[in-house]
């Protein structure tokens, strides 16, 4: 016992500056941390602000104005907003269709990424750090730029916008995808590798039932930001609702009940998409969970 | 025997339902996004894209990433002979210097004799311009302003490369190609590797070997050269690192400008730390508001009040991103533990001291792994912004598609571009690991 107690601090007061010294190290530490987390923040909002075309002391009251213009406006001609939203119903069709197609199509090379680069399951395990590459480069790419860039060379409209959607998307399911295969079971991949099963029968039978459920959930929400990425891209020049409202916004004065109109699909849309998929998504997973336990 | 089968039966046909089902959605759920990518090639009318779609262009962009051209101009009207790099004014050569393929005229009235390698050889006399294609023959061609371009070609016909009219004659070899026109003759010599890189024509140091500038540098000139190199008016270095660096400042401020924001927020929108009903039903509409608008809408309702610029963008961000973090931290407060608030409150601790050290520590590695997620998210979300608002390194780039003939500095932002996302990558996953090793892993 008293060796024991030797090295320990034998008095409270020993105690209390021991601790006392603990914490002033934790706290400058914490502060020091903080201190330059504050100093970064504020110097770049001065950076930031000496930079913009317009100061944010000048703006600010500003802000509402534009919000305040379009809304008098469409309330002024709100008989004719219906009218409107049926009229732009399309593009706003168009860009879902984008948006869907766009995460059909990256999903399914993202699956086929995923496969090949996971331990266990690639068919050819020597080239799995070159297709963990290419979905780590597939991922960084913002959209904008592919979808410029095939502006150019297809002209507008929205096959640029799918393609430009695709890819990135293949990347960023693609890793999420094969987080999940990490953790499926290779049982059954081997059980099919026995009775002499190729390798798109294995993944196909073995891997993606078990699966299936979270990377349906994982589209399901990449669908709700493809359909963010989708409106933004049409607003440089890839069809859809992006488009619209860019056109009708360079319209200016007048023509702010279709900018209106359009604010109300767009919202109304990527709100009632994101219950939806939140919903499904949280079935899925429930019922991933029964059946695991079952 | 009759007790078995009437067993068997409704099993059987259980099964047979059970096998159904698994067959449709074996063979249904891969038909039905068929049918629907079908959908989508018709609707899209991908056919009729492809037929539009301009090899022309693919062509020049393909070449221009990898090569670039110099351009040796003469007037016909003054016999004045000029050399630039991409025909472009900053890529000009200064007064009395040339290419060193190029011979220029040692007098006015004198020939200009431009080497294309492989025994082309194009000459700018003082009123004919000649061009000796090895194979081929000699062109010859006199412009005047009276009668237009008046062109000799050897015996036979006019080879498909060769393109000729009253006023232009065009030749396109694989050594360059050469254009007369009434008022301008025209050579173009193509090069590999992107043009004036580092020093542009007026610089002293252009062309000059990287242990000669090193040397130069060690005695003194390191200034100079850096200054040379970074004002750049070819490539605007730094022009291109201001807008890098106002890139990822929008993303760093709108991801942690919205983290501050959103934090004291989330609080009103939780079961436990709310009791008022009504005050949390609001909260959570508003987060659901501000993150359903979008950053599109936002960007464009934003830019109207402080112009283009990263204030706008980051700006944007933030309030988007505001909502996101809401609804992400309220549900990390309401999984809080309440045994250790109990026990700060046992303690004797006011409420801010309950909140600071009995509910923060609990949130702190969930709430700093979301900024950090986001952070490099958002710095591809900058460089979009970017493009619309006009700012940062997104403005650059629609610039420079939009002039469609820089297309090795498209390739360049898009290089730039790649290595910043994936620097950020890297660096918001080291700084979780460090931020908060061991009290939540990955994610």
């Amino acid at each position: 016992m008293a060796d024991l107690t030797a090295h320990a601090p034998r008095t409270v007061d020993e105690i209390r500056t021991q601790y006392a010294d603990l914490t002033r190290r934790k706290r400058l530490y914490g502060g020091v941390l903080l201190a330059l987390f504050i100093a970064l923040m504020v110097a770049g909002f001065r950076t930031a602000d000496d930079r913009n075309a317009g100061s944010f002391a000048d703006g600010y009251q500003r802000i509402f104005d534009y919000p305040a213009e379009v809304l008098s406006e469409a309330a002024e001609k709100a008989a004719e907003l219906p009218g409107h939203m049926v009229h732009f119903f399309p593009a706003l069709i168009e860009t879902l269709n984008i948006a869907g197609a766009a995460t059909l199509l990256g999903a399914i090379f993202g699956i086929l990424l995923s496969l090949l680069s996971t331990r266990g399951m690639a068919p050819w395990p020597a080239l799995i750090p070159l297709f963990r590459r290419i979905m780590d480069i597939c991922r960084a790419i913002p959209e904008i730029v592919i979808a410029l860039v095939l502006i150019f060379l297809l002209g507008g409209g929205p096959v640029p916008a799918m393609i430009a959607i695709a890819v990135h998307t293949a990347g960023a399911l693609g890793k999420l995808f094969s987080e999940v295969n990490e953790n499926a079971s290779l049982k059954p991949v081997e059980g099919l590798s026995s009775t002499g099963a190729s390798w798109a029968q294995r993944m196909w039978l073995g891997v993606i039932p078990q699966v299936g459920p979270n990377y349906v959930s994982y589209a399901l929400l990449r669908f709700e930001i493809n359909i963010r990425a989708s409106a933004i891209l049409g607003f440089v020049g890839a069809g859809g609702i992006g488009y619209e409202l860019k056109n009708s916004m360079s319209w200016g004065q007048g023509k702010y009940d279709e900018a209106a109109a359009i604010f109300v699909l767009l919202f109304a849309t990527i709100v009632v998409v994101d219950q939806i998929s939140g919903s499904v998504r949280d079935r899925l997973t429930h019922g991933n969970r029964k059946g695991a336990t079952a | 025997m009759t007790t078995m089968d009437l067993n068997t039966g409704p099993l059987k046909g259980q099964m047979d339902k059970l096998f159904l089902k698994k067959k449709l959605m074996n063979f249904g759920l891969p038909a039905v996004v068929l049918a629907y990518l079908t959908y989508v090639f018709f609707s899209f009318d991908v056919l009729g894209l492809w037929e539009r779609a301009s090899m022309e262009n693919a062509r020049t962009l393909v070449s221009d990433t990898y090569s670039y051209k110099t351009h040796v101009t003469r007037d016909n009207r003054t016999g004045d002979v000029t050399y630039a790099v991409e025909g472009e004014r900053k890529g000009e050569y200064p007064e009395g210097m040339s290419p060193d393929w190029v011979t220029p005229a040692a007098a006015a009235g004198d020939t200009t004799v431009i080497d294309l390698t492989g025994g082309h050889v194009v000459r700018f006399g003082p009123e004919t311009i000649e061009y000796d294609i090895p194979g081929y023959g000699l062109v010859s061609a006199t412009p005047s302003r009276s009668q237009g371009v008046q062109a000799v070609l050897p015996e036979g016909e006019v080879p498909d490369w060769i393109n000729l009219s009253k006023n232009r004659l065009a030749i396109t070899t694989d050594a360059g190609r050469l254009s007369v026109t009434r008022n301008r003759s025209e050579v173009f010599r193509y090069f590999l590797g992107w043009e004036l890189f580092f020093f542009t024509l007026d610089s002293p140091y252009h062309g000059v070997g990287i242990g000669e500038l090193a040397s130069r540098a060690v005695s003194g000139e390191a200034g100079a050269i850096w200054n040379d190199f970074w004002t750049n008016k070819m490539w605007r270095h730094s022009d291109v690192a201001w807008a890098i660096g106002e890139t990822i400042l929008m993303a760093f401020l709108g991801t942690f400008g919205a983290g501050l924001v959103a934090l004291p927020l989330a609080f009103l929108g939780t079961r436990n730390f709310m009791p008022i009903r009504v005050i949390r039903f609001a909260t959570r509409r508003v987060f659901d508001f501000v993150r359903g608008v979008d950053s599109l809408i936002w960007t464009v309702v934003l830019a109207r009040a402080f112009g283009p610029g990263p204030m706008t963008g980051a700006l944007a961000i933030l309030i988007t991103d505001t909502g996101t973090f809401g609804k992400i931290f309220s549900e990390a407060l309401e999984n809080v533990d309440e045994k250790q608030i109990e026990g700060v409150a046992s303690t004797g601790a006011k409420p801010i001291q309950r909140y600071r050290f009995g509910v923060i520590p609990q949130i702190t590695p969930v709430l700093l792994s979301q900024l950090l997620y986001f952070l490099e998210s958002n710095t591809r979300s900058a460089t979009i912004i970017g493009a619309i608002t006009g700012g940062g390194i997104g403005l650059l780039l629609t610039q420079a598609i939009i002039t469609q003939k820089d297309w090795e500095e498209v390739s360049y932002y898009i290089v730039l571009i790649i290595l910043m996302v994936m620097m950020m990558d890297w660096f918001s996953g080291w700084l979780r690991k460090r931020l908060i090793s061991g009290s939540e892993g990955g994610h």
